[in-house]
């Protein structure tokens, strides 16, 4: 996973609540065993007519949010599937952080195990955000995650707050299961602990 | 201090515990499906780890299985090519699977309780967001991501921080043609679908105790489309004896030992929740959802609200995109919607008290002319029992079809899809955009109102179908 430190990008404007994880990547590209190649597909159903052209009025199909890294979004962002390919398509597509009100649980996990900052700020300050997204080639925000500060164009700052153990493994760029990996005795001792505890609890066998 | 459910669950399933309150928390049941799984085992093959517990794991395919005759195999490539994927790695890593053909073969959230694989008092866990309804019998269950899917497969654990603790009690009894499916969409009604998010709910009160797991197990499916992390409810002499004799559960002392310990999972007197909401059951009718959220709920003896009554600019312009998207019109009576296609199935609403509620609306009657209606049970063992009942027969000769056992229409991942425009009465969980297939119109509803829309052609009260 790729280090996050400091973010200096163009922010599109995407003014819905509820954006669900079908709309950022629908089923049907989930056929994929790559984590890979998703960007083109990315919020398909917005982005794409019924016979496969852009649509002129979607703001990623628009200059400069062609190469925007960061979107401003409404409440709930990320609601519904549990799939990780709808990080994998934001990332794939070249955004890094998502700023929204608030998310669902699972997109919010989701990703920061892929090197993608989520923000929640209030919804004034979202609104704030939104119209600098709606700036054009002057909607250049720079999100510093070591200080916490978002910094607006006209130079104003934004602070956030973040799980300070989530601040770190983005800023390190962690190998989570390797951090894990690396507690092993406590993981047998709980073991030990439970099958003493517990002992009916049943294993499923591999040959049935 | 007084215990929730969860908390006692959690508690009892952590490892570590960090200064700032996250846990490395241990997880007894990984339940493993083709579709968010391929890039999991491809990490740990590229890292060179090992599943670290294989028998806490069972793989299936579902997602992408077609539910016509399987016995040549899968046409579509990818679909075919991702079961394989999966077929290749539980081979390569040692992981139990339950094979396409094999009658155990069905939705990841149907078989795991019907196995006795999820018991009350785990920790499960699936790379897919439905996992909360393992809940109904006790058990934390959510949904993760990929790369959570490979750091279980890899440590059997994960980091997490604590949920809050939200209870919603359902007092009083349900009315006649009201079921569990009601309930749920009238809770989603009440809170939203951001209602729950951060926590993870309890469903308590009479309504709930006094339904079967079946039931319970449709409400804790829907929690997730709450915002929540989990559903949960405190297993009781129904979870016992539903579990009783299952295949994977404990057996004889084993389970009368495990019947001890679970019966002190059950919330404290005097624990206290986050948030809490009552609603009461009498009040509830027959629900289905008019727009592309499952909030966008509303009785069947209702009507299309007007996005013109919304205040808040946002939500009338999302309001006004829904309706538009949905093709209805405000003030426009939800019973009487004419509808295309009906699916009876999904991890919501594919067991076999389901398809018994359809066929007893079916029988004797006709699918209306020009509208397909599916049956898809939710495993091959549903199908069989549903086969030894004359189910299929009743629901055949009423002009239904009788579908092999997968995630079939829920969503547009195998040959069950809708096109543009058409519209379907669902059993379904999620009636997003696109969700059953690009363009497709969705209206959730309860596997009774399904069928009597089949029958009927259009949206309909089943109270009013007798």
């Amino acid at each position: 996973m790729d280090a996050f430190t400091i973010l200096t990008g163009i922010s599109a404007p995407l003014p819905m609540a509820n954006v669900d994880t079908d709309k950022i990547i629908p089923a049907q590209f989930l056929k994929t065993i790559k984590r890979s190649g998703l960007g083109v597909h990315l919020f398909a159903p917005l982005r794409y007519s019924e016979n496969g052209e852009e649509r002129a009025d979607f703001v990623l199909n628009q200059e400069p949010y062609r190469n925007a890294s960061i979107l401003i979004a409404h409440e709930n962002f990320g609601c519904g599937s549990s799939r990780e390919h709808a990080p994998w398509a934001l990332l794939d597509f070249g955004i890094r952080c998502v700023i929204a009100p608030d998310f669902a649980d699972i997109f919010h996990n989701n990703c920061f195990k892929n090197g993608i900052l989520p923000i929640r700020l209030p919804r004034e300050l979202c609104d704030l955000l939104m119209e600098d997204a709606r700036l054009g080639k002057n909607a250049r925000l720079v999100v510093d995650l070591e200080k916490q500060v978002i910094m607006r164009p006209n130079g104003e700052e934004i602070t956030f707050s973040i799980d300070p153990l989530r601040r770190k493994m983005l800023l390190e760029g962690l190998d989570e299961i390797g951090q894990t990996l690396g507690e092993m005795a406590a993981i047998e001792g709980f073991e030990a602990r439970r099958k003493e505890e517990l002992p009916w609890m049943p294993a499923i066998p591999l040959a049935q | 201090m007084p215990r929730t459910l969860f908390d006692k669950v959690w508690d009892a399933h952590i490892v570590e515990r960090l200064n700032d309150g996250t846990c490395l928390l241990y997880i007894d049941r990984h339940l493993v499906h083709e579709v968010t799984s391929p890039q999991a085992f491809e990490g740990l093959r590229a890292a060179g780890r090992k599943v670290r517990r294989p028998e806490g794991t069972i793989a299936v395919t579902d997602h992408n299985v077609p539910t016509s005759d399987r016995r040549n195999g899968i046409e579509e490539p990818e679909s075919r090519l991702q079961v394989e994927t999966l077929e290749r790695n539980v081979v390569e890593f040692g992981v139990p699977y339950f094979p396409l053909l094999d009658a155990r073969q069905g939705i990841v959230h149907i078989i795991g309780p019907e196995q006795g694989i999820s018991l009350p008092g785990m920790t499960i866990v699936c790379g897919d967001s439905h996992t909360s309804t393992h809940g109904a019998l006790g058990a934390l269950a959510f949904g993760i991501g990929t790369s959570e899917v490979e750091h279980v497969l890899a440590t059997q654990t994960l980091m997490q921080r604590p949920a809050k603790n939200m209870l919603v009690q359902v007092d009083g009894q349900l009315s006649r043609g009201v079921t569990a499916k009601d309930i749920v969409l009238a809770i989603i009604g009440r809170i939203g679908t951001a209602g729950g998010t951060g926590h993870v709910i309890e469903f308590a009160g009479e309504a709930i105790r006094a339904l079967d797991m079946a039931g319970r197990l449709t409400v804790c499916n829907m929690a997730i489309e709450a915002g929540a992390r989990a559903g949960m409810i405190a297993p009781d002499d129904t979870t016992f004896a539903y579990i009783k004799g299952r295949p994977y559960a404990p057996k004889g002392e084993a389970f009368d030992h495990a019947v001890e310990y679970w019966r002190t999972l059950a919330s404290d007197e005097g624990a206290q929740y986050d948030k809490s909401v009552v609603l009461d059951a009498a009040e509830i009718v027959p629900m289905v959802t008019w727009g592309t959220s499952p909030e966008a709920v509303a009785p069947i003896d209702g009507v299309v609200p007007d996005p013109q009554d919304v205040a808040d600019e946002a939500k009338r312009a999302a309001m006004q995109r829904m309706l538009q998207y949905m093709g209805l019109q405000p003030g426009q009576k939800l019973a009487g919607i004419p509808i295309d296609v009906v699916f009876i199935g999904s991890c919501t609403n594919a067991r076999i008290e389901d398809i018994r509620a359809a066929a007893e609306i079916a029988q004797g009657r006709h699918v209306a002319q020009g509208v397909r209606a599916l049956v898809v049970p939710g495993s091959g063992l549903v199908k069989l029992a549903a086969e030894a009942e004359g189910l299929d027969k009743i629901l055949m000769d009423a002009g239904f079809e009788w579908r092999e056992p997968g995630c079939s229409m829920c969503l547009g991942m195998n040959p069950d899809k809708l096109t543009p425009g058409q519209r379907c009465a669902s059993t379904s969980n999620r009636n997003f955009e696109g969700r059953q297939g690009p363009g497709g119109r969705t209206h959730l509803l309860s596997p009774a109102m399904a069928a009597a829309a089949a029958i009927a052609g259009h949206l309909i009260d089943v109270r009013s179908h007798e």
